[in-house]
């Protein structure tokens, strides 16, 4: 079989069209859903425990369902509901972006709240008794001491999720997205050439992960910095 | 401050503790008098942590009563809050938040707990470094610095609260051999300055010279005390002298 060159150099700038919504997927959908995993978290180590209860029901069911099922039930199953249609929410739903950013915050809030927590419970006990000790408050020490060591402990686990959510945003392709994805296979379906396009655009999603690695690899350095002996 | 001297500064009444069904203290009676130097020591597992860390409730007692200062250690938060302003605390493994600067360590419970504007406490914070006698590493963070210094440095912090009563819970025993007299001379000037302290410590030597009484606990309980000179020259008990045995016999 030949690999037609000349038809990847003509699909690229296509694709990368898509970038914008790619983009705008992965960074608003990451945002909203950081957000929503801190909330989770919360709920989580609050010690009250109808909050924790939530919260782990709210994980098991987002972490045990396939993502694409999840956009799918978002996408043509909310708008039966009359009540969504007349809500204030109805603007952002009745359009297939909003339902795939709503997809994945839910998802991804869902398994960063479990990466936070895990930082969390890394954080050295003996630490928070010298808050104590000192006469810091639970928040105080929360604040002042978890935090900002619960984040750098974190951060390898969670930069791999925002990664795979990079790689999530493919699948709003399915609800009619013009993500880099549906892009390609729409140029797919013109030119059944699978193979030139669907390796290209792999390749654009590789080179976007080293970018996002590579970010990634810096703020590691910045918040490690106080565990290197060196100055 | 306590003007009545007659009150102890550290009172434990029949205070009991389990983990579970295991009983970690048994029937402690302990009173410490202002300024007093107290050296607690003891096989491994003998409950002498649990004892010092019942006194600013990292521990919580379940039987018998604390007071300190007067105050009663209740489920109460603004007694454990009140309790923890007059008590600072040295732990075995320094504990220094690894992530603040030697300085912002010191200042940091100053600022939150204490409400000391940021240029006072710096100005608190670099007093005591220097009374420790490392005000260079000011700016370093806890792991650039010998174990020896990181735990000048958390009797530093501890001391920049302006406490009544510190305790120190095995303060040289995860240090290196070369590094524990350094610590050792800081709890020896605070002595002399009338702090009230009390220490979990296998340092025998520390505990002849500085303390003004030692108290030797085993399997929970306050098996005997006695004055330094009638604790190793002259111990009363069975326990006692068998674990003067094992710690002296090198």
């Amino acid at each position: 079989m030949s690999f037609d060159l000349n038809l990847i150099l003509q699909s690229l700038p296509q694709m990368l069209a898509g970038l914008g919504i790619t983009l705008q997927l992965l960074l608003v959908s990451g945002f909203l859903g950081l957000l929503l995993a801190i909330l989770l978290l919360l709920m989580r180590i609050s010690g009250k425990f109808y909050l924790d209860w939530t919260a782990q029901v709210y994980i098991y069911v987002f972490r045990g369902t396939p993502i694409l099922v999840q956009i799918f039930i978002i996408y043509y199953g909310l708008p039966q509901f009359e009540a969504i249609r007349e809500s204030m929410f109805w603007h952002i739903l009745r359009e297939p972006t909003g339902c795939a950013i709503l997809a994945l915050t839910l998802n991804t809030g869902a398994y960063v709240s479990e990466i936070l927590r895990g930082g969390v419970l890394s954080v050295d006990k003996g630490l928070l008794e010298a808050g104590s000790a000192l006469g810091m408050s639970a928040r105080q020490k929360f604040i002042y001491i978890t935090a900002p060591l619960a984040t750098r402990l974190s951060l390898p686990a969670y930069s791999n999720d925002v990664i795979s959510l990079l790689k999530s945003t493919a699948l709003a392709s399915t609800i009619t997205i013009t993500d880099m994805t549906g892009i390609a296979r729409t140029i797919v379906a013109d030119t059944y050439a699978p193979y030139e396009i669907f390796i290209s655009l792999a390749i654009v999603y590789m080179i976007f992960t080293f970018g996002l690695q590579k970010l990634f690899g810096v703020i590691e350095r910045y918040l490690g910095r106080y565990t290197r002996r060196e100055e | 401050m306590n003007d009545n001297n007659s009150q102890p500064s550290i009172e434990m009444i029949k205070v009991n503790k389990f983990f579970g069904t295991f009983q970690a203290l048994k029937n402690i009676d302990l009173e410490v008098y202002k300024g007093e130097r107290i050296v607690i020591c003891g096989p491994s597992g003998s409950g002498k942590s649990t004892l010092i860390r019942c006194i600013n409730r990292l521990e919580k007692h379940n039987e018998g009563r604390i007071n300190i200062d007067g105050i009663e250690l209740t489920d109460k938060v603004e007694n454990i809050d009140a309790v923890r302003r007059e008590v600072g605390m040295v732990f075995q493994n320094f504990n220094l938040f690894p992530h603040m600067t030697i300085e912002k360590n010191l200042m940091i419970a100053q600022q939150l707990v204490r409400k000391t504007p940021k240029v006072e406490a710096r100005k608190i914070a670099m007093q005591y470094l220097e009374r420790v006698k490392i005000p260079e590493q000011a700016h370093k963070y806890p792991i650039q610095l010998s174990g020896g210094q990181q735990q000048r440095v958390a009797i530093a912090r501890a001391l920049c609260m302006n406490p009544e009563i510190i305790l120190f819970d095995e303060p040289t025993s995860a240090l290196d051999p070369e590094m524990i007299n350094e610590v050792l001379d800081v709890m020896v000037d605070l002595a002399k300055e009338g702090m009230t302290m009390v220490c979990v410590t296998h340092e025998m030597g520390f505990a002849r010279s500085v303390a003004d009484r030692v108290i030797f606990m085993d399997e929970g309980e306050i098996v005997e005390q006695a004055t330094p000179q009638a604790f190793f020259d002259n111990p009363a008990n069975e326990r006692t002298i068998k674990f003067l045995n094992q710690i002296l016999s090198h």
